[in-house]
């Protein structure tokens, strides 16, 4: 385990390492010099050196990628243009509320998807399981930022349930905090959770028909048993990996999410960076995002190794 | 991506798969070649009207999307604007159906370019190994280090708007899909018979690659590529609904849903036609994919699919 452990590090490492040169490069593709873009054509010559100073872009590229890095490596992704502070600050200063959000979004995929997955797959064929396969195929089919429009429209203007937009920290009261986080979170778990209780069916479906699941069932052992300890621990794998993928697909989802509620986390801190142009602070949270869905998918595919041993030999 | 294809395979819902046996499995193979699966018809006609709806788009709209009458802003649906008007006054309905164009453009182009950068490099790297593939397989990991979308944003955030940089942007995200497909239909490929047979009779390289190997994987590159298709509409929409796609004020279903959001309680009308064209596009889309693997795939075929319902 170790040595394969050791491996996986080697390999991340490698991608790691390739991820912070296309971020870094990012930069070069603007069109132009960004010195003018960001100032204007009225800015002085010194204005424009004093911002390619800032940009790190005065020196050759593999001096600016040297030093660049360097900054990384020691945690410094540069200060933003526009609030002047650290960008690290910035992105460590929202990311709670991103996790907070990703999180809730996993449990109420998990929640709905599971038990979802395991009653279409033991009941395959009936009407249950028809009925759960059409809904998440629709589930599949919309994207999450026109699902939490239609919430929106649902459950904040028609019904005025819930709150329409914004944030609300939980030091306010956790029923506070849970109204104001409650749509955006189903917004993006209602669309996982199609995706999932179709995985978790399909896992299921072949794993019911195996010799081992009959022997538990002969044997006399409570149908409850039979299915969630010896048929779904054994489904668990692909369910795994869809949940662990999620989440790193859900925090580059929190961007859409949370540019439609107006939550103050990583992924609006994003999207104002790009409308405001401040390239340090987009180059640092795309750095960030990245660096933590490669790690979760390393962490998927080690407890990949953990549930079955066979694939570390493999 | 939510809606991306599973590497695992589904188990088959049909009829014929409550049995299991293996004879039961190739009767079930051998039927469904010969019959077209539902979605596959659904999903191409829904399609069909779309493409028809963006062509014809000048005929169908009554007004210009770009023409402005701040006298009828935020209006409701009515007979001269069928499905109601902007905060600018512009008609709904015209600005929907050109929208169609942006996402059904984008869409198409970036097909056509992930496929044929993907098919050339996908080929080139199963079949010449060693440190081509290497080096093409180590790009491509890098590439799918990020989650799709981010890397399409953070594209589009330093080339800017435009509907050449989406293209480009969301081409980049979708070319390493390809590649992985038709890597790994080359390497199969590799081994059987008649390349070899075709390699004694003193074939060329390109010979060998683009006139034998490649027809043997062009079913699992067809479905590939309406799935390219899928991910490029979502993505194309997600981008203009972030205000990261074609610049205003032209119009596409995800910018249309992106000035609507702000009248979700004055003029709900306004999310609703855009919400629908998106979700029906990409709901015909998957089952065109679903079908078309069906169909032209056995092997991978069985993912539950509205066709087997």
């Amino acid at each position: 385990m170790n040595m394969y452990i050791a491996r996986r590090l080697a390999g991340l490492l490698f991608v790691w390492v390739a991820i912070a040169i296309v971020v870094f490069a990012l930069l070069r593709f603007v069109p132009g010099d960004p010195a003018i873009i960001l100032l204007g054509s009225e800015a002085t010559p010194k204005q424009l050196e004093e911002l390619r100073i800032q940009l790190g872009l005065t020196r050759s590229v593999p001096a600016q990628f040297a030093e660049w890095m360097t900054h990384v490596l020691h945690g410094d992704l540069g200060t933003s243009l526009l609030s002047k502070r650290p960008v690290v600050e910035e992105i460590l200063e929202r990311l709670p509320r991103s996790l907070e959000l990703a999180t809730l979004a996993s449990i109420i995929s998990l929640v709905i998807a599971i038990p979802c997955g395991v009653i279409a797959a033991v009941r395959r064929g009936t009407i249950w399981d028809q009925g759960f396969l059409s809904v998440a195929l629709f589930g599949i089919c919309i994207p999450s930022f026109v699902l939490a429009l239609l919430l929106i429209f649902l459950f904040s203007v028609e019904l005025r349930w819930l709150p329409l937009r914004g944030y609300r920290p939980w030091t306010d009261g956790v029923l506070v905090w849970l109204r104001y986080l409650t749509l955006p979170a189903l917004a993006y778990g209602l669309v996982q959770a199609a995706e999932l209780a179709r995985m978790t069916r399909s896992a299921m479906v072949e794993i019911v028909e195996l010799d081992f699941v009959r022997t538990a069932r002969s044997k006399g052992l409570p149908e409850r048993t039979v299915v969630y300890r010896h048929a779904l621990s054994n489904a668990l794998i692909p369910i795994v990996t869809l949940v662990g993928i999620n989440l790193g697909v859900l925090l580059t989802s929190t961007v859409v999410i949370e540019y439609i509620f107006g939550i103050p986390g990583v992924g609006s801190l994003l999207v104002d960076a790009i409308r405001n142009r401040d390239y340090p602070v987009v180059q640092g949270v795309i750095l960030g995002i990245a660096t933590l869905y490669t790690l979760l998918n390393l962490l998927v595919d080690l407890s990949y190794a953990y549930l079955d041993p066979r694939i570390r030999y493999g | 991506m939510a809606s991306a294809p599973t590497a695992e395979p589904m188990a088959p819902l049909s009829d014929a798969g409550y049995g299991g046996e293996p004879a039961n499995a190739r009767q079930r193979s051998g039927r469904r070649r010969r019959q077209i699966p539902v979605g596959l018809t659904i999903g191409s006609v829904i399609l069909v009207f779309l493409g028809l709806v963006a062509v014809l788009a000048p005929a169908i709209a009554r007004r210009d999307p770009l023409e402005q009458n701040i006298a009828q802003r935020l209006q409701a649906p009515t007979r001269e604007n069928p499905l109601g008007t902007d905060r600018l006054g512009r008609d709904l309905l015209a600005r929907l159906l050109y929208g169609a164009r942006v996402s059904l453009v984008t869409g198409g182009l970036v097909v056509v370019i992930a496929v044929a950068v993907g098919l050339i490099l996908g080929v080139i790297s199963g079949y010449y190994g060693g440190y081509i593939d290497f080096g093409i397989q180590r790009t491509v990991d890098v590439v799918m280090a990020f989650p799709g979308i981010l890397l399409a944003i953070g594209i589009m955030a330093f080339i800017g708007q435009g509907l050449a940089n989406l293209v480009v942007a969301i081409s980049i995200v979708n070319i390493p899909r390809v590649i992985r497909v038709a890597r790994g239909g080359v390497l199969q490929a590799r081994q059987m018979e008649f390349v070899e047979a075709a390699r004694a009779l003193g074939a060329s390289d390109r010979v060998l690659m683009f006139r034998h190997i490649v027809p043997t994987i062009l079913a699992p590159i067809i479905v590939q590529a309406t799935f390219t298709l899928v991910y490029s509409i979502r993505t194309e929409s997600t981008l203009n609904f972030l205000g990261l796609g074609v610049p205003a004020p032209d119009p596409s279903w995800g910018g249309l849903l992106d000035e609507g959001k702000s009248y979700i309680q004055t003029a709900p009308w306004l999310i609703g036609a855009p919400a629908g064209a998106i979700a029906l596009a990409i709901l015909s889309l998957n089952l065109l994919g679903d079908g078309l693997r069906d169909y032209l795939d056995p092997r991978q075929s069985g993912r539950a699919t509205m066709s087997t319902l």
